[in-house]
């Protein structure tokens, strides 16, 4: 079947397997490694990238669901020489050890601080309305859904507060 | 995951008849049919996908004062649009696993799908909500119908769900840490009617009301009068992470909770 995707601004015709994932199609179709496959089952987030503007699980959804949708992976953000300011900063804080679950962290991330400016509350905020105050349970709990193996997650947090508010 | 085809309509009528295909399954938001695809356990010869439904998708009030969801709207919208109107359902929303299972997942498809731990069947039960799909009404009381089963027939839709605003409400969840699902959830929502008290992940038979706590609720509204009250542990679910007491147990814990929280 066909589908058309934007992704990172490019378009592509994908003739697909109807049972392809986003995921795979990216990858596999596409070319674009950045994004990883960590469980495949919707629950650790490496695979996380923006459609529309909100992050999801790239590996729990069919590429045929997102024709003509806008899809941002790891590669979108930045490249080598120029990279997005929460990329830089992963790289700053050491916001890693092995890497693999990084590009969906970055994608999470990038998605959380949008959700954060739009004002939409999470699950441990005290007010329900207003400003996001980003503390570290605020980015724990609005990260909840990206797992790190490695356990990084004092200097993820670390490399997100270093990001937020200033872009 | 065995071979299907898929459509891809994008309006109601459309996707009604693309239904009525031989072996044709709806598909929401994938967040619990694509992980039971790929283990094998659905084998769909059609999948009909509503992710391009505009007219199932969004939030609003009908003139009862009902709050009406989209059977397509994912449940990170509705933590996000129902803090002030109904904030009981907005904070359940915002607790259903993480932000990007949020973003996709749908009320119509959890309501379908009746995981006997998922959060969505405990507020519909509670707030008496009416289910509309693309061919009637039915009321959350009769809609439910044990683990995994609902009274929908095949091929049909949930394109609304109605919730009347309570006075006040609570959801309390005891959630799997791993999983997010509730190991036992209740919510409890005071009607000027009375007070309804619906209880997920508990019961080996689905979503369930507790109605001798509803009874002492109705008259007092505190969670002093459920002193001496407890849910027999008869039919409760048992698995590594939780016994049948032990669940039975925190029914009457959260149930508490709930009220003290609803206020
Ligand atoms: C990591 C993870 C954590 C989760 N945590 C929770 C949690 O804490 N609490 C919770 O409640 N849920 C949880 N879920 C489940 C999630 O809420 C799902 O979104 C939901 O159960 C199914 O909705 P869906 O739109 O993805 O439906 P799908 O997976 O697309 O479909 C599920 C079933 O419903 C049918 N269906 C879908 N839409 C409709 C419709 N409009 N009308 C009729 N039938 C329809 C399908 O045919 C299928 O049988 C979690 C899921 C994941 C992956
Ligand atoms: S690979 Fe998608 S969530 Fe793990
Ligand atoms: S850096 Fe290794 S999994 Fe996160």
């Amino acid at each position: 079947m066909h589908t058309q995707l934007d992704v990172n601004g490019r378009a592509y015709a994908l003739d697909h397997d109807p049972r392809t994932t986003l995921l795979d199609a990216l990858r596999d179709h596409i070319g674009l490694y950045g994004t990883k496959k960590g469980c495949d089952h919707g629950q650790c987030g490496a695979c996380t990238v923006l459609v529309n503007g909100r992050r999801i699980n790239s590996c729990l959804t069919l590429a045929a669901m997102h024709d003509g949708d806008e899809i941002t992976t790891v590669e979108g953000l930045g490249e080598p020489g120029a990279l997005a300011p929460l990329q830089q900063a992963f790289v700053d804080c050491d916001g890693y050890q092995c890497g693999y679950c990084t590009p969906g962290q970055i994608m999470s991330a990038t998605g959380m601080l949008e959700e954060a400016k739009a004002g939409d509350p999470s699950h441990v905020s005290a007010s329900l309305s207003g400003d996001v105050a980003l503390d570290d349970s605020e980015i724990a709990e609005r990260m909840s859904g990206n797992l790190c193996r490695c356990s990084a997650y004092p200097f993820i947090r670390q490399a997100i507060h270093s990001v937020e508010g200033k872009e | 995951m065995y071979a299907f085809e898929i459509e891809r309509p994008t309006s109601l009528s459309d996707a009604v008849s693309a239904l009525k295909a031989e072996g044709a399954q709806a598909l929401g938001g994938g967040q619990t049919l694509i992980p039971s695809l790929k283990a094998r356990l659905a084998m769909p010869e059609v999948l009909v996908s509503l992710s391009a439904i505009d007219e199932i998708k969004g939030i609003c009030t009908d003139d009862e004062g009902r709050i009406c969801i989209g059977g397509g709207t994912p449940h990170g919208r509705v933590a996000a649009e129902l803090k002030d109107s109904y904030p009981a359902l907005a904070s359940l929303a915002a607790r259903i696993g993480d932000p990007a299972v949020r973003n996709r997942g749908t009320i119509g498809g959890s309501l379908a799908n009746n995981d006997p731990s998922a959060c969505w069947p405990a507020a519909a039960l509670a707030s008496d909500a009416v289910i509309k799909t693309d061919r009637r009404e039915i009321a959350a009381d009769d809609f439910f119908a044990g683990l995994f089963e609902t009274v929908l027939e095949e091929g049909e839709i949930v394109t609304e769900v109605r919730f009347p605003v309570p006075q006040a409400a609570n959801y309390q969840k005891f959630a799997q840490p791993a999983s997010r699902f509730a190991l036992v959830g209740v919510f409890v929502a005071k009607y000027e009617a009375g007070v309804r008290v619906a209880v997920t992940g508990a019961s080996e038979s689905g979503v369930f009301r507790w109605t001798e706590a509803e009874e002492k609720l109705s008259s007092d509204f505190s969670a002093a009068a459920l002193e001496g009250l407890s849910h027999a542990a008869e039919g409760m679910i048992g698995d590594l992470h939780g016994t049948p007491a032990y669940r039975a147990h925190l029914i009457g814990v959260l149930t508490k909770r709930a009220v003290a929280a609803a206020g």
